[in-house]
This record gives C-alpha cells, sequence and structure tokens, in this order.
C-alpha cells in the first residue's frame, strides 16, 4: 500500500475511535448536535464532489438527492421498522438509482442540460412528497428514533457516531474515487471530454459511474436526519441551503481533491452554526450566496488551490 | 364520460396559462438560446420585475403601466448583469459554461433573499379594475386576470421577433453567437452585441413579472416554481426557437391544466419538467432546433 | 485487397440539410502512408470524426480489420486501434504530462509496466525532461508531441494526425515528421492531414484530395501536384 494511503487509513482509526469515544467523555449533547451538522455537510460537500469536482458536471439539486434520502429512510423506519444500518443502505441504493436515471437523460447531451435538469429535480421531488400522505404530506412526518444501543450514551450521541460513520465512508469513497483509474478518467472527461473518448476512456459510463456514486453519497447524509429531528417535512427536508452548501463548501475548499470538501464544509458549517444561533436564516442564505459568487469570480481552484498557489507547487 | 366544458376550460386556460409562461420563457431563449449564457437567474428576474410592478401599483400605477417604466430600469439591470459576468470570466479566457451557471444561482439566491429581505416571504398582489371578472362566451368562462397577460405574451414575444429577425442589430444578435470573428470584420463590436441582448433580455423580464403577478399572487422565491417550466420551454423549442418557445409553452399551458382539472392542482410543478425529461429521452436535439 | 485495415464504403455525413461529407469510398492499407488534403471546409475533420467514431455515418459503412465498425463507440474504436490527433491540441489539463499518459493506457494492454510504457514513449519523442510538469505549461511544438505521444502509447494500428504540424517552424516540423516516419517504420498506418505542402509531400506513399465532401483526386505526390482538379481546388480557374 503507498504511503498517503497508509497515512489515511491511520487517520480514519483515530477519528473513528474518538467518534465512538468523545461520547462518553464530553457531556453536553449540544456539542453532539452541532457535530452531527458539520459532520452531515462534510458527507454532503464530498458526495456532490464526485460529480460536481472530479466530472466536471454541476448538481444544483442536491437538496433532492438528500431529501429523497430522508422520505426514503423516514418512510422504512416507520412503516417497516428497517434498523438504521438498513435504512442508510437503502437511501444509498436509491440515491445511486436516482443519480443514474438523471444521468442517463441528460448526459448524452451536454452537461448544462444535466445541471438544469437537476434544478428541476429538487422542485418534482417536493411536490411528489407534498402529494403523498403516507409520508406526510406538507405537514411533515413524526419519527420516534430507535433506541442507542449499549455502546453509546444517549440518542444525540447516537446520531452523531452514526453520521461519524456515513462521513468517514463517504471520504474514504471519494478518496478511493480519486486515486483510481476511474478519477484518473473523470479528470480527462473534465479536461476534454472528446479527447478522453478518443483515448479510449468510456466517458458515458464514468459520468453515469459517478452521477450514480454522487447521489448515493448525497441520499446517505439524509438517511440519518429523520432521527436526529425526529419530524421531518418537506421545507427543511428540500431546503435551499442544503443545496446551495453542496456547491459552496467544495468550491470554497477546493474541488480537485477529497480534500477540499471536507475543509469547505467544516469551515462553512462551523461559520453557519455560530451564525444561525445570532443571525437570521435568510441572512445565512445571503452570506453563502455572496460568498458562492465571489468564490466563483475570485478563486474558482478554491483555498486548497489558493494555498497550493502560494506555496509554489500545483496542489495534487 | 369527460364533460365538453370543463375540457374546453381546461385546454383554454392552459393556452392563456402557456401564454404567459412563453413570456417568462422569451429572456432565456434569448439569453441562453441565442447567446449561450446559461442564465438560470432569469426567473428570479421575472419575480423582480413582478415586486418592481406590484411596488408601483402600491402608488396607484397600472401594473401594464409600471412594466412599460420598468422596461429601461430592467435593460440597464441586464446590461451591468453581462458585464459583471464578462468581467468575472474575461480573466479566465472564456466561460466556462459550468462555473457561469454557478454565479447565476449565486446570483439567483442573492435576489431572492434581498426581496424577502425588502418585502418579506408571503405573497403579494396588485388589484387591479379588470382583473376579477371573467369574459363568459358560450361554454368557456375565461378570468380577465389570466387573459390580459395572456394577450401581453405574444404582443411582446411578436416584438421580440420581429426585431431579431427583421433589425440590423437583431441579426447581429442571433449571428454572435456563432460569428464573433465575422461581426467585428464587419465592425459591429460583440461585446456591445451581446450587452444589449442581455439587456432586452433582461427588459422582458419586468413584462413578464407583471404578467405574472397579475395571473396570481407572487412571493419571493416564486422563481423556483418557474425555473423547470422556463427551462423545459427553452431546452424543447431547441434553443433560439422564439416560435417555437410559444408553441412549446403552450403545449405545457395545457398539459398543466389539464392534470390540474383532472388530477389534483398540486402535481402541476412537476408537469413541465416531466414533459422535459420525456422530451429529452426521446430526442435530445430539441423538438424545433439543433443542439449538438 | 487482402491487407487493407481500414475501408469506407459509400459514407456520407449530413448535418440538417448540409451535406458534410460523402458518399466517399476509401481503403487505407496496413502500414500505408496515407495524405489527405483539401481546403479547409472539405470535410476532412468529419472524415477523421466519422472514423473515429465521434460521428456516426448517415449513409454507408466503416471497416476495420475486416469488421463492420459503423456503430461502434468512439471509445472502443480506440482500443480496436484507431487513435487520433486533434487540430488544436486538446491535453488533459490538470494532469501532468506522464498522467495524460496514462489516461490511454488504463484501457489497453501493454506487456510490462505501463508506466515504463508512458516513459519510453514519452522519451522517443522528446518529451522526457516534462515528464512530471502540469501539461498546461507545455510550448506549442511540446503539445502537438504530447497529441501524439498521447495516441500511440497504445500500440496503434492507425493514426490519424490531424495538422499535427500547424504553426510550427520548419526545424518544428521536420521533428514531428521524423517522429511520424519513426511509428510507420513498426508497422503503424499514419493518415496525415495537412495543409503544409511539402510535409504532405515528402510524407506520404499516396495523396488523396477532398473538396466539398468529395473525393476527388488520389495518387502519388508528383501526380496530385500535377492534377488538374487539386489545382483548380487550390488555385482557381
Amino acid at each position: 500500500m503507498r504511503k498517503t494511503s497508509i497515512l489515511f487509513v491511520a487517520g480514519i482509526v483515530i477519528v473513528l475511535a474518538l467518534g465512538f469515544l468523545l461520547p462518553w467523555t464530553v457531556r453536553n449533547p449540544f456539542y453532539f448536535f452541532v457535530g452531527y451538522v458539520v459532520l452531515q455537510y462534510v458527507t454532503i460537500a464530498t458526495g456532490w464532489n464526485i460529480l460536481g469536482g472530479y466530472a466536471g458536471y454541476i448538481n444544483f439539486g442536491a437538496a433532492g438527492f438528500f431529501g429523497a434520502g430522508v422520505y426514503l429512510s423516514a418512510f422504512l423506519f416507520t412503516t417497516f421498522g428497517l434498523p438504521l444500518p438498513l435504512c442508510i443502505l437503502a437511501a444509498a441504493v436509491f440515491g445511486a438509482v436516482l443519480g443514474l436515471l438523471m444521468g442517463y437523460l441528460t448526459l448524452r447531451i451536454q452537461g448544462v442540460y444535466f445541471a438544469i435538469a437537476t434544478l428541476g429535480l429538487v422542485v418534482v421531488l417536493e411536490t411528489i412528497v407534498h402529494n403523498i400522505s403516507a409520508l406526510g404530506g406538507a405537514s411533515g412526518m413524526a419519527v420516534y428514533g430507535p433506541k442507542p444501543p449499549a455502546w453509546s450514551p444517549g440518542p444525540s450521541q447516537y446520531n452523531f457516531t452514526i453520521m461519524l460513520v456515513i462521513a468517514v465512508a463517504a471520504v474514504s469513497l471519494a478518496r478511493f474515487v480519486e486515486i483510481s483509474w476511474i478519477g484518473r478518467g473523470l479528470r480527462a472527461v473534465r479536461a476534454s471530454e472528446d479527447a478522453a473518448e478518443c483515448s479510449g476512456v468510456p466517458t458515458l459510463r464514468l459520468k453515469l459511474l459517478a452521477c450514480a456514486l454522487s447521489g448515493a453519497v448525497l441520499a446517505a447524509a439524509g438517511a440519518p436526519y429523520p432521527f436526529y429531528t425526529s419530524f421531518v417535512e418537506p421545507v427543511t427536508a428540500f431546503s435551499l441551503i442544503i443545496g446551495l452548501n453542496a456547491i459552496a463548501m467544495p468550491l470554497i475548499g477546493g474541488t480537485k481533491s477529497w480534500v477540499g470538501p471536507v475543509l469547505g464544509a467544516l469551515l462553512l458549517a462551523s461559520v453557519q452554526q455560530i451564525a444561525t444561533v445570532t443571525i437570521s436564516s435568510e441572512l445565512n442564505i445571503l452570506f453563502v450566496g455572496l460568498v458562492l459568487i465571489a468564490f466563483v469570480a475570485f478563486a474558482p481552484g478554491g483555498l486548497s488551490d489558493l494555498f497550493g498557489r502560494r506555496q509554489g507547487r500545483a496542489k495534487s | 364520460m369527460i364533460s365538453i366544458d370543463i375540457l374546453l376550460n381546461a385546454v383554454v386556460t392552459g393556452i392563456l396559462l402557456g401564454s404567459v409562461y412563453a413570456s417568462l420563457a422569451l429572456g432565456l431563449a434569448i439569453t441562453f438560446g441565442i447567446l449561450h449564457i446559461p442564465n438560470i437567474a432569469h426567473p428570479t428576474l421575472v419575480v423582480a420585475g413582478a415586486f418592481f410592478v406590484y411596488t408601483l401599483s402600491q402608488w396607484g400605477l397600472d401594473p401594464i403601466l409600471a412594466a412599460l417604466i420598468g422596461l429601461v430600469p430592467f435593460y440597464i439591470l441586464g446590461v451591468a448583469l453581462y458585464i459583471f459576468y464578462s468581467r468575472v470570466f474575461e480573466r479566465r479566457g472564456g466561460a466556462n459554461v459550468l462555473q457561469s451557471l454557478t454565479l447565476f444561482f449565486g446570483l439567483s439566491l442573492v435576489i431572492e433573499i434581498l426581496l424577502a429581505l425588502g418585502f418579506g416571504s408571503e405573497l403579494k398582489s396588485v388589484s387591479v379594475s379588470y382583473i376579477g371578472s371573467s369574459l363568459k362566451l358560450g361554454l368557456l368562462t375565461i378570468p380577465y386576470r389570466l387573459l390580459i397577460p395572456a394577450l401581453l405574451g405574444p404582443v411582446m414575444i411578436g416584438a421580440v421577433w420581429l426585431y431579431l429577425s427583421r433589425t440590423n442589430s437583431g441579426t447581429a444578435i442571433r449571428a454572435v453567437a456563432h460569428e464573433e470573428r465575422a461581426l467585428s470584420i464587419a465592425g459591429l463590436n460583440p461585446a456591445s452585441v451581446k450587452r444589449h441582448a442581455f439587456g432586452i433580455a433582461t427588459a422582458t423580464a419586468v413584462v413578464a413579472g407583471a404578467a405574472l403577478i397579475m395571473v396570481g399572487p407572487v412571493e419571493p422565491f416564486a422563481g423556483r416554481f418557474q425555473i423547470g417550466r422556463v427551462f423545459a420551454i427553452v431546452v424543447l423549442a431547441g434553443m433560439g426557437s422564439i416560435p417555437g418557445s410559444l408553441a412549446i409553452a403552450i403545449i405545457i399551458g395545457i398539459a398543466e391544466a389539464l392534470v390540474s382539472s383532472y388530477l389534483n392542482p398540486s402535481w402541476s410543478p412537476g408537469v413541465a419538467f416531466a414533459i422535459l425529461l420525456l422530451g429529452l429521452a426521446l430526442r435530445p436535439q430539441g423538438l424545433f432546433g439543433a443542439a449538438r | 485487397m487482402s491487407d487493407t485495415i481500414l475501408s469506407l464504403k459509400g459514407v456520407e455525413k449530413h448535418f440538417g440539410s448540409f451535406r458534410a461529407l460523402g458518399p466517399v469510398d476509401l481503403d487505407l492499407r496496413a502500414g500505408e502512408r496515407l495524405g489527405i488534403i483539401g481546403p479547409n471546409g472539405s470535410g476532412k475533420t468529419t472524415l477523421i470524426n466519422c472514423i473515429t467514431g465521434v460521428y456516426r455515418p448517415d449513409k454507408g459503412s466503416v471497416h476495420f480489420q475486416g469488421r463492420d465498425i459503423s456503430h461502434i463507440e468512439a471509445h472502443k474504436r480506440a482500443r480496436l486501434g484507431i487513435s487520433r490527433s486533434f487540430q488544436i491540441p486538446r491535453p488533459f489539463t490538470g494532469m501532468t504530462v506522464l498522467e495524460n499518459l496514462l489516461v490511454p493506457l488504463d484501457y489497453c494492454h501493454v506487456d510490462g509496466s505501463k508506466e515504463e510504457r508512458a516513459r519510453t514513449v514519452l522519451a522517443s519523442v522528446g518529451l522526457s525532461g516534462r515528464i512530471s510538469d502540469p501539461s498546461e505549461k507545455l510550448t506549442q511544438l511540446e503539445l502537438r508531441k504530447l497529441e501524439l505521444a498521447r495516441a500511440l502509447v497504445g500500440n496503434p494500428k492507425v493514426l490519424i494526425a490531424d495538422e499535427a504540424m500547424a504553426g510550427l517552424s520548419e526545424e518544428e516540423i521536420d521533428e514531428v515528421l521524423a517522429i511520424l516516419f519513426a511509428l510507420n517504420t513498426s508497422g503503424v498506418a499514419v493518415i496525415m492531414i495537412e495543409h503544409i505542402m511539402h510535409a504532405v509531400m515528402r510524407f506520404s506513399e499516396r495523396i488523396v484530395c477532398f473538396e466539398t465532401g468529395r473525393l476527388i483526386a488520389s495518387g502519388t505526390s508528383s501526380e496530385i501536384a500535377e492534377n488538374p482538379l487539386v489545382q483548380k481546388v487550390y488555385f482557381g480557374e
């Protein structure tokens, strides 16, 4: 195994160990509420970046995939009593299928049509949820979460640890894609799709794979949400800020590697958590929107690109 | 047994609604279809136009008059937006389509939030004397709040289409996307042609906004419900075909009206999107024009 | 002919009502050096796109090693052994020179280490000194060499060089020609599309001339130079 891979695995083991041990040492559950949201965004940003950063296909409807994961998970749990890990898995599969569908319909033409279709997706999914009473419709659905197992002291700590596991899995997946032939092929597609195709790269297949993986991670990010809030409704599940953050965080952190979304999510989510307490949610969206515009305009490579340039070598 | 008058009313409502959608889509047909600039902030600009009309109507002005007054400020806004957009991407040596999408996405969110902060998030409407009653023609009952805005649509679309096909500057606009070099050889500045086109497109937003707020109340985030419709129209019409976008818009309008009447009105936001996906699956090049 | 490696029969391509190409009949022998000339817009690039699979022909068929490949996707044709370089170089930006060659290597079989193969090919075109450099930083000549290196790293049977020498100086043209000659010596058929007449004449065993989508003349360099139809195309009546 390469040296960087060994380091990465070591890092993961440490993070996971912390995730399981911290709940027993830190008493105040508030930190785990906040931590959950930050980790959720790490997952969302990472999932988005597999398609958006590696392949260059921008998904404006991350909220749609997220909300789909939220509702499928809530539905499976309340109707069939499916255990949480299976709900998460089911959400991931559903997200993958959704991503494949979107990709298949639109990617054969041009990337811009994919982006536009994702814009409409959120509205469509929200409309569907509104109209199905089994999902609670507009008024929402209450979810009485599973009891936390013995290794976790309480529900908020349990949700935190579950989200940590999902985030770690997502980041590992993103890193694997990045360093494998898949990532290389996607980078070639992003640089010049025609040249890639004529070099033997199965561009459509790779793009569809990225769509599926991205969709799966985004939906998995939403799967534990019903248990975190105990109540799901369309407005928050498909919320504007989710789709916006999904784009802003990788853009700010850097889209070329798995590090960027993590960085961007840690930074932006923490700032937002502080801001939500002090200022209104609308101003939060305004702030993120302005930051997004600023980064697209002046620093499209994100923070990791800026730091890379300052150190005089290109970030790989 | 389908009752004839429900069907007839649904179809007519659909045609009128479609006409309103077409005026919403016109600006996008110009910026995305002709200039190839993916301005997804256009529906939000239409909503901003609606709020402009609303504000003036609070001072007693008729919405159509307000829209005409708004043409110049919105034209200037469009020019300013284009200048910002081209400055940002000029240094990049050409626009990366997906980066420009993101820019406009951020822009649309900022505009929506500013509208929400300025006007609040509740629905706002205009009340005019001629809206509120209906025209009765035999089996048909056509509400004026639908008829009047629906008439605005073809007028504006016709005017723009004539401008683009019959005048020199209009032809320059149609040519600028593919033939920049030919234009500059002819002595025209491609950048100013594009600025002008963007200005016109944004000016149509205020008229479309007036139509929108006459049809029904509007809130700051209404743009996202129009995005699906508006893009479905531009894409299926084959990018830049303005007569085509009117036809597609009417088809979508009729489909939505039928779904509303026979199924459930709350399904209608999804109809346009479903039609778009179906259209893309069956004929990726669009129905009227060539894409690739 | 029994050693025909690539064959186009009655190939046509339309864009709306505009006929960009055809009908075209063209055969390429294994190991042949074929030159294609013709004014801009005569259909040369459309022809390549039909061969490589970027376009599907509206009429007619494309055969490779005896097999009808008309409906096979472009990336599969590349793996079968048809490769090309682009008129305006399209390096995989964001990747180093070496990584640019690793991309096609992911999809073909080589004996031994893929990285070794990439390094060998880069050495053969003279890019060894730039292996770890980002592809965005290359000069015009180096970009064209990278285009060719990327096209031949997978041991193609046919290489289509689309205006590989446009914009280069005389010395640089000689360098590129040397690369193409060396490649041909190892058995690869090369189709050269060029406007630089002396290069095409020196290189090709046979030259064909295109005009408005049709093949109007075929022959050796001297035959083509004296062909009145070709002269009309280039010099007018």
